[in-house]
């Protein structure tokens, strides 16, 4: 069992779809918060296969996409002080900051390596004692304990020369947000699988507690998708809102309390500058006094540069889930994979990406 | 960013295992999950496992969902109620 076809059954996909659209005799709308899940949505095709009544909105879910514009520029201008090799994710030397990317950086004599994990940032940082090796810290709660575990291992190999710029943010303060803005009309919420394979499904409980609305937590397959609508429409046909775990086979009410040890260990909550929210309090993840010496923040004065986001860029109403990416002007036309304007075009989990590649009707 | 792949850890050395991506071999840090053994499914983000992944809860989604039209409006969803399937 590799659990991915299983997972992909079609008839049991069927079975599902029929089933909802017995169900579902009202409109309804659901957010997928994840941007994976709008990946996988996209490319399943499942916005075309629900009835008419049952919509899927996108949502902040995709940690490039809403880092703020200022810390875009930040890291771009980290990569130019002398000396520094600047580790990041590939998503992110892709994201235009106000004058240029990271790569363009690169191109002109920046060293800026694309690493598959922070531990390959300490690595790179014992190989070159004479340099200084920043990692961009960008995610959720679902990467933020690795991160967390690569400055713990620093210090467990006593090194001076590797720090973390810190993007990274809590997940619920922008579900939150996007509740209190009341921009949009929710009647229940797809939950993030990975992030609660850390935060556990009890996180999300405010939704139902305070919000009134269901929140099931989903996997990623397209069995598993459509068991999650289900379920919502199950809830909201019927009246009922609790939180629901359709992705059991990775997920725990509590989640994964040694890597919130971890995470907690080495970060603490700070208010954060999101694109498309403006700061949320609470909703991001400082390093701890105890780790200054790993912390970019305190080690390198933070240079300030004005920033401005991509004129005409709608990511950050797309991030609200305000307005579907063909609503963009330059969408498909001067925004393309190859040519992104906007952080929403390039990430992997970026819901213009997504729209780009797998068809744009809904 | 959130992207996590199910891998089989095929052998374990202190925080350090060996895993299966289908047939690829990686190196990834257990630090994350200890108690991960040996033929255990985990889920793999940015080179660490990050939770286990449960053959008999797949086994029994996939069981919910082929049966679920026999079922009466009360899901079995919940894993307190699964757990007396
Ligand atoms: S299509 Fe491009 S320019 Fe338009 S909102 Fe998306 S990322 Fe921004």
């Amino acid at each position: 069992m590799r659990f991915v076809d299983e997972f992909q059954n079609p008839i049991l996909a069927r079975k599902l779809l029929d089933e909802i659209a017995e169900m579902a005799t009202v409109p309804m709308s659901f957010m997928e918060f994840c941007g994976g899940h709008t990946h996988a949505i996209m490319q399943f095709g499942i916005r075309q296969l629900l009835p008419s009544q049952v919509k899927l909105l996108s949502g902040p879910g995709c940690p490039v996409c809403v880092s703020s514009q200022a810390d875009i520029d930040q890291a771009i201008a980290l990569s130019n002080i002398p000396n520094v090799i600047l580790t990041s994710f590939g998503d992110m030397i892709r994201v235009p900051g106000t004058t240029y990317t990271l790569q363009e950086a690169s191109a002109s004599g920046s060293d800026v390596r694309v690493v598959y994990s922070p531990l390959d940032a300490v690595q790179l940082a014992v190989e070159n004692p004479g340099k200084e090796v920043i990692f961009l810290g960008v995610g959720f709660e679902t990467t933020a304990p690795g991160v967390a575990a690569s400055i713990l291992e620093a210090a467990r190999l006593g090194l001076n020369n590797y720090s973390v710029f810190s993007m990274h943010k809590y997940t619920p303060p922008a579900m939150k947000g996007i509740l209190n803005g009341g921009e949009v009309r929710l009647s229940g919420v797809i939950g993030p699988g990975h992030v609660a394979t850390i935060i556990g499904s009890d996180a999300w409980r405010f939704l139902p507690e305070r919000h009134g609305m269901p929140v099931v937590v989903s996997g990623f397959e397209s069995v598993d998708i459509l068991l999650t609508v289900h379920e919502l429409v199950h809830q909201v046909a019927n009246g009922i809102a609790t939180v629901e775990n359709a992705y059991t086979r990775s997920v725990l009410p509590e989640g994964n309390l040694a890597a919130l040890k971890i995470m907690n260990e080495v970060f603490e909550v700070s208010d954060a500058d999101w694109r498309g929210f403006g700061v949320l309090p609470l909703s991001g993840m400082a390093i701890r006094a105890k780790y200054a010496h790993y912390d970019a923040k305190v080690r390198f004065s933070m240079p300030q540069v004005p920033s401005r986001e991509p004129p005409g860029c709608r990511c950050g109403e797309v991030l609200r889930g305000i307005v579907e990416p063909p609503e963009c002007p330059l969408f498909a036309k001067a925004c393309t994979p190859d040519h992104p304007k906007g952080p929403c075009m390039v990430s992997d989990e970026g819901a213009c990406s997504a729209y780009y590649l797998y068809g744009q009707s809904n | 960013m959130c992207l996590a792949v199910p891998s089989k850890i095929i052998e374990i050395n202190n925080n350090r295992a060996k895993a299966d991506f289908g047939g690829v071999h990686r190196t990834i840090s257990v630090q994350l999950l200890p108690g991960v053994k040996v033929g255990d499914y985990v889920l793999v983000h940015t080179g660490f496992a990050i939770g286990k992944v449960d053959p008999e809860e797949a086994r029994l989604t996939l069981k919910l969902v082929s049966k679920m039209g026999d079922l009466s409006p009360s899901r079995l969803l919940r894993s307190e109620q699964r757990s007396k399937e």
